[in-house]
């Protein structure tokens, strides 16, 4: 039960960095491999406008997520476009891309490692415990839970209900037909881009209220997304909850039942199988 | 085997001299300059054997650090046991054998799964190995003593250079080598003419990685206390991937260009501002990517491309005079 409880939690905190990368890779065809940095600034956000301003981290994602949006909107026009604007097919703005996001991580990561140091950080925000049926847990888990559940549904609503969202997902299909039906290709990669971007930050700032970060831990994050974006099947968003969650469960069950130092290797076992099995995803269709 | 043509016998005794003079390196220093040849050899070797995969597939592998660490570790393991040059041949296999099994999983996708592959895999190795040193020996160091200085180290780096470039040679020589040349190029072409993709390029990151690991483990002896964050740095990986981009994939001895001032500067900086080398790493990647796409080789090969264009508009003129 105890592992049901904190898998679950962690895998709604993976979700979210998940559905950004997803929609990052799936709709501007851009592999960001600094998205995991984009997090931990997020954390280090919130753990500023919490210990300086005494704003709580939830009500801080109003604050922080915008900023993420526009951070990422500017990335994507400045350093990102040139990219997709060069690239003869898609898989050399591939290459580029991550080739370019390697550099904005190390340079993020090299930024943050000035300001705050290689430390470790963390605060203390609604510790005290909850009971659910007869055990304890931190009740800034469930609140980051059903703040997650509520950000991750709100995505869904958007992505099927609207009509933005139904034009983003046809970007995600098919560019070159999506700008046949008069869908401004250029502007809803952006789009995506900078949203993926403020998901991700969300997931931090909601992270940071119970997990202790350090500046260099964003490759970790970026790199469990990147297993989670592929498991779930690139811009699926049912596929990437499902896979975040199963992740999540996998790696708690892991680390208290056999060895906290192996999670890493649960999370590539899992990998695998899928590469093995289902490399277009759980619930991903063949490819013709 | 055809013979050798007169350019290639001149290429090879050009090589041969310049190794020679190389090698006398440690009879004029022992101290910074030997050391820092030392590290430009070690990245010569790696940066090379990465571009033996990775410049005719595109594939950009990150998994330099485990294999190097997986050489490392051979020898922190065996040292006592048995003789270095064994352990060395040890190295190759093992990891030789992760290259492979990395490869039948993931060179049968696109690039992508290969890269988030290996992104992590020098970690997962690393909490492998931690776990398995935690619970079944007693302790996570290994210390390995040798009467090896930087001189042997050097010179052993120089003859696996040696044996590097031969190797990358013949590969570029035999049907493999044209079969990654057209893979390279288009990958759908090589498949319709019958060429076993996914084949040649486990064959040839199993090559890479195996010289890889043999590095590792030549560099062990420099280390002298061994343990797995400082074996499986995966920084290694990522300087090796910017040198190697820098000096440019194309050619063999291309990568050169780029480890060369690029060991120089990393060495500088880490020297001056250790708290700055992360930033230059970050800004180097997207200097490359925005402004030496194909690398300092292939800046050289445009503006050869461009005086030569001249040198023939110029010679036309003068013959319509």
């Amino acid at each position: 039960m105890d592992i049901l409880i904190t898998g679950t939690v962690l895998g709604g905190t993976y979700a979210l960095i998940a559905l950004g990368l997803t929609l990052q890779y799936g709709v501007a065809r851009i592999m960001n491999l600094a998205n995991g940095e984009n997090l931990v600034l997020a954390c280090f956000c919130a753990f500023w406008l919490y210990s300086t301003a005494s704003i709580n981290p939830v009500l801080g994602i109003v604050l922080i997520a915008p900023g993420a949006f526009v951070l990422n909107w500017l990335i994507y026009d400045f350093a990102m476009k040139p990219l997709v604007n060069r690239a003869k097919n898609r898989g050399q703005l591939e290459v580029d891309s991550i080739l370019a996001t390697f550099g904005l991580m190390f340079i993020m990561q090299g930024v943050m490692l000035l300001v705050f140091g290689g430390g470790y950080y963390s605060y203390n925000f609604l510790s005290e415990p909850v009971q659910i049926l007869g055990e304890n847990y931190g009740l800034n888990r469930i609140v980051a839970l059903i703040a997650a559940a509520v950000i991750a549904l709100g995505l869904y609503v958007f992505l099927y209900r609207t009509r933005y969202g139904t034009a983003i997902r046809a970007v995600s299909v098919n560019p070159s037909s999506a700008s046949l039906v008069a869908i401004n290709v250029e502007r809803a990669s952006a789009f995506a881009f900078a949203l993926g971007g403020a998901l991700t930050a969300a997931a931090g700032a909601l992270l940071s209220t119970f997990y202790t970060f350090n500046s260099s831990m964003g490759v970790i994050f970026t790199m469990k997304a990147l297993i989670i974006v592929i498991m779930g099947g690139v811009g699926d968003v049912r596929g990437a909850v499902l896979a975040a969650l199963l992740l999540g469960l996998t790696e708690t069950a892991v680390a208290s039942l056999i060895d906290p130092g192996l999670t890493l290797a649960a999370t590539y076992t899992l990998f695998i199988l899928v590469l093995l099995f289902r490399p277009q995803g759980i619930f991903g269709r063949q490819e013709a | 085997m055809t013979r050798l043509s007169e350019k290639e016998l001149r290429i090879a005794v050009l090589a041969i001299v310049g190794f020679a003079a190389v090698a006398t390196i440690p009879l004029f220093d022992d101290g910074y300059y030997l050391s820092l040849s030392v590290n430009i050899a070690l990245y010569a070797v790696l940066c090379t054997a990465w571009t033996l995969f990775s410049g005719p597939t595109h594939y950009i592998s990150l998994a330099t650090a485990a294999f190097f660490g997986i050489g490392t570790y051979t020898v922190g393991l065996g040292i006592d046991v048995l003789p270095f040059p064994v352990l060395l041949v040890i190295a190759a296999i093992a990891s030789g054998l992760l290259a492979g099994l990395v490869g039948v999983a993931t060179l049968r996708l696109s690039g992508v799964y290969f890269v988030i592959f290996t992104l992590g895999l020098a970690e997962l190795v690393r909490q492998v190995v931690t776990w398995l040193q935690t619970n079944f020996t007693n302790g996570v160091g290994l210390y390995v003593f040798t009467d090896m200085g930087e001189k042997h180290i050097f010179w052993m780096l120089l003859a696996l250079a040696a044996v590097v470039y031969v190797t990358g040679w013949l590969i570029n020589r035999s049907r493999l080598g044209f079969a990654m040349r057209i893979i390279g190029n288009d990958e759908l072409v090589a498949r319709h003419v019958g060429i076993d993709v996914a084949r040649a390029k486990v064959i040839l990151f199993v090559v890479s990685g195996a010289f890889i690991g043999v590095t590792g483990a030549i560099l062990a002896p420099r280390f002298a206390y061994v343990e797995p964050p400082s074996a499986f740095n995966p920084v290694i990986s990522f300087q090796v991937v910017i040198m190697a981009l820098l000096g440019g994939t194309g050619r063999l001895w291309a990568p050169l260009l780029g480890v060369i001032p690029f060991t120089i500067l990393f060495d500088q900086i880490s020297s001056r501002f250790p708290n700055h080398t992360s930033l230059l790493i970050g800004v180097a990647f997207m200097a490359i990517v925005y402004f030496l796409p194909r690398g300092v080789s292939g800046l050289i090969e445009d503006l050869r491309k461009v005086r030569g264009d001249f040198g023939s508009a110029a010679k036309a003129k003068e013959a319509v005079r």
